[in-house]
């Protein structure tokens, strides 16, 4: 704590000052800033020889700031970084040894980051001659330990573009494996397919044709077959959803528990943790994780981690079961059951109720109005290539209520006739904003055109701490080759892979500002858009 | 007889149109483009001017709006028509004029003094008999109809003036219009077009693929993606089914959408329509406006269970407001949505409105 201290002086007191009005966040940043201290260590002891090191510890009683630049002729590469290490370790010189490790090490690291991310640049530049709008979005992200200490790191699915990145996952993929499984059982690397839009370049797109269970091989011993099956299930679409994804992963997960064993020499709180940690990956490889998702899982973890040491296995087994089953029914179903019950007071005799795709959510809602015998009518809105309106359709028609159907497209026509506008969310970011389904945002667009209400119904467990404002940053793009359509036995699109210039795009989520969104349904009640990160941290502070 | 059989002959190739036009009601749009209605439809007054029986301007009139009305009738959409029918009546009524010797300008200028002095063009019947009428009256059709076959030609010709290098170009559903205003514009600059595909039909799957043959950078999304996309567009450039009276549009469903979220983002929204697609309608007459299809194109025939208990609309067309409009780029140059009502008055007179 002390070395650090001394060497990050200017830095530390800017935090300390910014800390003193988030009272909470001192503690949370200086542990991080401890931990990335750690970590740059580590890595300059990997990277350093043993002789500089040795080197730098005789060299330092000199305490000649120019001795140093020589010492590391090898390491250091950009002219700018010379005299960055010089004011630094000055004031440190008083400070015992190990202290100037961090400090030169810490330039020389960010010296060389900066040297690898012009050279990224520059060949970037020289690969693309692309539209320049667009060349500004697939700049190389900055490495994430670079940014301010609050930012967490980037995950890897936003990240395609930077192959140093896909490396390492290649790497961490292999690295995934029990310990007496050889090395063939690793976890595979899904490969893109197809062109993909410049715009979007730094994201995956699979095809739905190659699923990633087709290269493992049978038995698997590092995945469990209920999370192999749920993987296929997700890629192929059969598992759709934000909600029915996150119920289906956590039933996967309490069957994995259920078949657990504990190792002789482990805890069954660091070693399940461990053992989940290839099974994430590879669900993230079969369909990137939604925040519903993410939110689960870092529930689960949270609680394996909390179950104490002397606790038998059996009994550690049950209530780590019951914990799940609790998080479903509360989050999800009880929750279900709250929002219906504010969203009813919304709904009245004689509304044209407009909804976009299938929410099981707003579907709850529609079937349970209906049974409290309210008249209204439905609308849906369907667009192409997913058409889950249609699935939607089949289950107000089953419960009995009155719908029309129309695509997106001609949602200006039939809009004067309606009154509300429910639409179900997939997440809701800190900063107001609603990442829904493609379309969404200009259903509500179109909607505060006319003047029509509009709400998002959405459980607080979609609530995620993630900021975007616009809908390329972070997105999924889906098999491209379901845009293709025969019509009148003509398909226009049928080669165009072969074609040059042509790409097709296919995205999955979208982002609605939150001007245009009136109210949002949750079970805490109705709040509007920008009090989201209110509820997330009222829920932090409970946990 | 020569007569007789010309007049059968006559009716003969107006029955053909006329069957024609109703034929082409379905939502992938008529058999034909509108440029070759409207050639067709100039072809035929032409054929009516030179083959029909009339002693003077009047009588030509009403022939021309008797079979007007029965054009219009059967096809109500296809505004072209009834755009032809009117540009063809004014030639006719210049003409008379020009033969009488009264100037052009004193007939078209309807100023408060002039309604109130004289009952003044009300009172011209238009039964002189001038001899040298019909040969006019052809010749300024033959000059409509060469105007006609350029206007594609004249808006392409200004596409450099409005898209610079490296700019991203949106675009909905399939225009020939933009089609080659886009490919002219590609000859001399790079850029990159976003094709909207405009479900149910699809038409601008046959749009992007041919761009993409032309060597333009496409990208294909679907209808639900366009506000996603808005954000990194420069520019969006539609064409439309007509041009109304007030500088609004009926074009293509998707369009309002398009059109707002380009308003939201402050992105030019610039029309690529030729004159003749200028028509003296108003978009209030609401039973005209809309135009649906069959609905099996938005929910197959397979989905048989709740097809009964559903109601389902495919519209084709979508009303604009002029609002959301920036530039009309016609055959005769740009125009802001404003001015389109100047331009109306100059193509039609207005006692032709009611056909």
């Amino acid at each position: 704590m002390a070395d650090s201290a001394v060497t990050d002086e200017p830095e530390t007191k800017d935090d300390i000052d910014r800390a003193k009005n988030d009272g909470k966040e001192l503690t949370k940043e200086e542990k991080q800033r401890l931990r990335k201290e750690k970590k740059q260590q580590r890595k300059s002891k990997e990277k350093n020889d043993d002789k500089e090191s040795e080197k730098e510890k005789k060299s330092f009683p000199a305490a000649a700031p120019a001795s140093q630049p020589p010492t590391q002729p090898t390491t250091h590469k950009a002219p700018p970084a010379v005299p960055a290490p010089a004011p630094v370790p000055v004031p440190a010189s008083e400070a015992p040894a190990p202290a100037e490790k961090p400090a030169k090490s810490k330039a020389e690291l960010k010296a060389e980051r900066r040297a690898r991310q012009e050279a990224d640049r520059a060949s970037k530049q020289g690969k693309k001659g692309e539209v320049g709008p667009q060349a500004s979005t697939s700049k190389p992200k900055a490495p994430p330990s670079e940014l301010q200490p609050v930012v967490k790191r980037l995950p890897e699915h936003v990240q395609v573009d930077n192959p140093d990145v896909l490396k390492k996952l290649a790497k961490k993929l292999e690295r995934q494996q029990t310990d007496d499984a050889a090395a063939k059982f690793k976890i595979p690397l899904r490969l893109d397919y197809g062109y993909k839009v410049s715009l979007f370049s730094h994201l995956h797109q699979y095809s739905r044709k190659s699923p990633l269970t087709q290269q493992l091989s049978i038995p698997s011993t590092v995945i469990h077959p209920a999370i192999v099956r749920l993987g296929l299930q997700y890629s192929q679409g059969i598992v759709a959803g934000s909600n029915a994804r996150s119920v289906a992963l956590l039933h996967a997960f309490k069957q994995v528990i259920r078949d657990y064993n504990t190792p002789p020499n482990e805890e069954l709180s660091r070693d399940l943790v461990n053992k989940l940690k290839p099974y994430i990956s590879f669900l993230n490889q079969c369909r990137p994780l939604s925040a519903s998702m993410g939110n689960a899982i870092k529930y689960i973890k949270k609680e394996i981690s909390n179950i104490p040491n002397q606790c038998k296995e059996e009994e550690a087994k049950s209530k780590l079961l019951t914990c799940i089953d609790c998080y479903i029914e509360e989050k999800i179903v009880l929750a279900a059951r709250a929002i219906a019950k504010y969203s009813i007071e919304k709904i009245n005799d004689g509304d044209v109720i407009l909804v976009y795709g299938c929410s099981s959510l707003v579907n709850h809602i529609l079937c349970e109005a209906f049974n409290k015998n309210i008249k209204f009518r439905v609308i849906v809105v369907d667009s192409r290539p997913r058409l889950e309106g249609r699935e939607a359709l089949r289950r107000l028609v089953q419960g009995g209520i009155r719908c029309t159907y129309v695509l997106i497209s001609a949602v200006s026509y039939i809009l004067p006739e309606v009154s509300k506008v429910f639409l179900g969310a997939h997440a809701l970011l800190a900063n107001g904003y609603v990442m829904s389904r493609v379309g969404t945002s200009q259903i509500a667009l179109v909607a505060k055109a006319f003047n029509v209400p509009v709400l998002v119904c959405c459980e607080t467990y979609k609530f995620c701490e993630r900021v975007q404002t616009d809908s390329f940053v972070s997105n999924e793009l889906d098999d491209p080759d379901d845009l293709i359509v025969t019509r009148k036995g003509k398909t226009q699109l049928e080669d165009w892979l072969q074609v040059d210039f042509l790409g097709l795009l296919n995205l999955v989520y979208d982002v609605t500002p939150p001007d245009f969104v009136d109210l949002v349904i949750t079970e805490l009640g109705m709040i509007p858009c920008t009090s989201v990160p209110v509820v997330l941290r009222v829920k932090n502070v409970d946990q | 007889m020569p007569g007789p059989d010309k007049e059968t002959d006559l009716t003969e190739r107006i029955e053909a149109f006329l069957s024609d036009l109703k034929r082409g009601g379905c939502g992938t749009g008529p058999l034909r483009g509108s440029a070759e209605t409207a050639r067709e439809t100039t072809a035929l007054l032409r054929r009516i001017t030179a083959q029909a029986r009339w002693s003077s301007a009047g009588d030509l009139m009403e022939i021309i709006r008797k079979e007007g009305r029965r054009m219009t009738a059967a096809q109500p959409s296809e505004t072209t028509v009834g755009n032809m029918i009117r540009r063809v009546l004014k030639i006719v009524r210049e003409e008379y004029a020009r033969s009488r010797g009264s100037s052009e300008e004193t007939d078209q200028q309807e100023s408060l003094h002039k309604l109130l002095t004289s009952g003044g063009l009300s009172e011209e019947n238009f039964r002189q008999h001038f001899a040298a009428l019909k040969a006019n009256v052809i010749e300024a059709i033959n000059e409509l109809l060469t105007e006609l076959e350029g206007t594609t030609d004249n808006i392409a010709m200004q596409a450099l003036e409005h898209i610079h290098s490296n700019e991203v170009i949106m675009t909905i559903g399939r225009s020939r219009t933009v089609e080659a205003f886009l490919k002219d514009a590609a000859r001399k600059r790079k850029f990159h077009v976003i094709v909207a595909e405009c479900a149910p039909f699809c038409q601008g799957h046959k749009m992007a693929t041919s761009l993409s043959k032309s060597g333009i950078e496409t990208t294909v999304i679907a209808d639900a993606a366009i506000f996603a996309v808005m954000s990194r567009v420069n520019k969006v450039i539609i064409g439309t089914q007509t041009v109304l009276a007030n500088g609004g549009l009926r074009a293509v469903n998707g369009t309002h959408t398009l059109a707002l979220a380009a308003k939201h983002h402050s992105t030019p929204l610039i029309v690529c329509a030729p004159m003749f697609k200028l028509s003296p309608q108003f978009p209030n007459e609401e039973d005209t406006f809309h135009k649906f299809v069959s609905p099996h194109e938005v929910l197959p025939f397979t989905e048989g269970d709740i097809l009964s208990k559903v109601n389902v609309h495919c519209p084709v067309f979508d009303y604009v407001p002029p609002e959301l409009i920036t530039l009309f780029i016609s055959n005769i140059g740009g125009h802001a949505p404003s001015y389109i009502y100047r331009l109306m008055s100059e193509l039609y007179h207005p006692e032709d409105h009611e056909l």
